[in-house]
């Protein structure tokens, strides 16, 4: 009997590992469980170009049925799971049939973190991850309609800026003193809040949600200080939760999300874990266990988890990458920011900045870089590869706008 | 008959690298290649529609700036998801220093 790959998740991660394993020539069964009903979708746009155009924007799938078929790779959607029996190799699904497997991919994703404060959980509350929940907060954006959006998060900012372009009135809320405090320096985060001052979004810092209240008076944001806010709508975008009900009751290692070795094996040894549900050790940072949450990482290792299931064995060996776009602005960013303790930056012109995140043995671990359109993109794709080379770049020529980084990488 | 259309200075390209090129409402990409021959394919990735020319070329292939689509830029194969519909390339020509595009 053929072998049977079953992939429980059918975002970027679960899509992209299914068409990666027929790419690589493997020749058994495989399965894709997705609990949304619609084909594996790209979510980036949801809080972009999908919110922000005036037509109601199509899923912007990532695999046809045509291409599912040709793959002769089997969906179900609207389907999870409920328990992983592990000793049978069998997932027991919503619905109460059983699915044998005897290789098994968890790219479970994550779920918006709920706001813990009461009233956070009315039906009117939005939260933003699929594309169900981006048409409802899409269809009460209109203009002229106040949005409250708790949290300066990507999820935050982007929405902000895709209201702002449909013309609402938005208020961000950040219960700490800056934007992006994750993952982001100062300097950009200030950019990006200036960015969105000049484009009308109002912003309250340093107060945190006591309540939300939601009466015939219409909906209000309860701040701690007293202060009281009243919106159309409220989006809470205060970060997402690794899905990891089911590995957990089975007994697999959860630590900040699905425990995997550099391989993305779990603790058992014929179960997988990749993407955003998974937390990993990167190499090129000693081993540091990392869980990240974007669209490249999903990518990667779904192609990488793809091949391992098929026992190529590899270890991961990308670096973390991520953008986000803002009004006319793009971000991004590569490495770990929090890794450096010495900045050196490069003015590109045409006001866009990229800096670089030194160690103190003068390696290269992250590069941020912000500016109009793509204008950083080139660069921060030449660090990417300095830093994944543990390249210890002249701190003077990264700082030269006149020196191309593609001549450091050939150093 | 080829409609050959003047696009830029030789030199206005880097090796190894690209520029951008509008013409009648298009957007080509104009590529300087390691070994300093010249190639031009449409110049908007064929998943979002972004600017090639903001993008990264190494040896013969050229990154999406946004999604890190690749394309070989020479044939104009997509070579990676999220890309999977090649680029539709066009002849290339350099006389006098200049570089003309077929379009």
């Amino acid at each position: 009997m053929s072998e049977r790959f079953v992939i429980v998740g059918a975002g970027e991660c679960g899509a992209r590992a299914a068409l990666a394993l027929r790419e690589q020539g493997f020749a058994g069964a495989v399965t894709l469980i997705g609990a949304e009903t619609y084909l594996p979708y790209e979510r980036p746009p949801l809080s972009k170009q999908a919110m922000a155009g005036l037509e109601t924007p199509l899923p912007k799938t990532i695999a046809s049925t045509e291409r599912l078929t040709e793959a002769d790779i089997s969906f179900c959607g609207g389907t999870w799971v409920t328990a992983i029996d592990r000793p049978n190799k069998r997932l027991v699904l919503s619905g109460e049939e059983t699915l044998g497997y005897d290789r098994l991919l968890l790219a479970t994703g994550c779920v918006p973190r709920r706001l813990p404060v009461p009233g956070a959980d009315a039906a009117s509350i939005a939260y933003l991850r699929t594309y169900d929940d981006a048409l409802a907060i899409r269809s009460r954006i209109e203009g002229g309609a106040h949005v409250a959006i708790i949290g300066g998060g990507f999820i935050g900012l982007e929405l902000a800026s895709s209201a702002r372009r449909r013309g609402a009135e938005v208020t961000l809320i950040e219960a700490l003193p800056r934007l992006l405090t994750r993952g982001v320096p100062e300097s950009l985060a200030r950019r990006v809040e200036d960015e969105h001052r000049t484009h009308g979004v109002r912003m309250m810092f340093g107060d945190g949600i006591a309540e939300l209240r939601c009466d015939a008076a219409g909906t209000q944001v309860v701040l701690t200080s007293g202060n009281e806010i009243a919106a159309d709508l409220i989006v809470v975008g205060i970060g997402a939760v690794p899905v990891t009900g089911p590995a957990e009751a089975a007994g697999l290692v959860v630590e900040n999300g699905i425990a995997v070795d550099e391989m993305l094996r779990t603790s058992d040894p014929d179960i997988f874990a990749a993407g955003d549900c998974c937390s990993y050790p990167l190499p090129i940072y000693g081993g540091r266990r990392v869980r990240l949450e974007s669209w490249r990482n999903a990518q990667d290792q779904g192609n990488l988890v793809a091949r391992n299931m098929m026992g190529t064995n590899e270890a991961i060996a990308s670096v973390p990458w991520f953008w986000s776009d803002q009004y006319e602005l793009t971000l991004q960013i590569t490495g770990l920011v929090d890794e450096g303790h010495e900045t050196v930056t490069r003015a590109l012109g045409d006001g866009a900045t990229i800096h670089f995140h030194l160690a103190t043995d003068g390696r290269l671990v992250a590069a941020s870089g912000i500016g109009p359109g793509n204008a950083v993109a080139k660069d921060i794709r030449l660090a990417e590869m300095l830093i994944g080379r543990g390249a210890r770049p002249d701190p003077t020529a990264l700082g030269d706008a006149g020196v191309r980084l593609k001549g450091l990488l050939a150093a | 008959m080829a409609n050959w259309i003047e696009a830029c200075a030789a030199d206005n390209i880097e090796e190894e690298d690209v520029i951008r090129f509008d013409h009648g409402g298009r957007v080509f990409a104009i590529y300087r290649s390691p070994e300093d021959e010249y190639f031009a394919t449409e110049g908007l990735c064929t998943h979002e529609h972004i600017c090639l020319a903001d993008g990264l070329v190494m040896d013969e292939i050229i990154e999406c700036p946004k999604h890190n689509g690749r394309f070989n830029y020479k044939t104009g194969e997509a070579k990676g998801a999220p890309a999977c519909i090649n680029l539709k390339t066009y002849p290339v020509k350099v006389e006098d220093g200049a570089v003309f595009v077929a379009v």
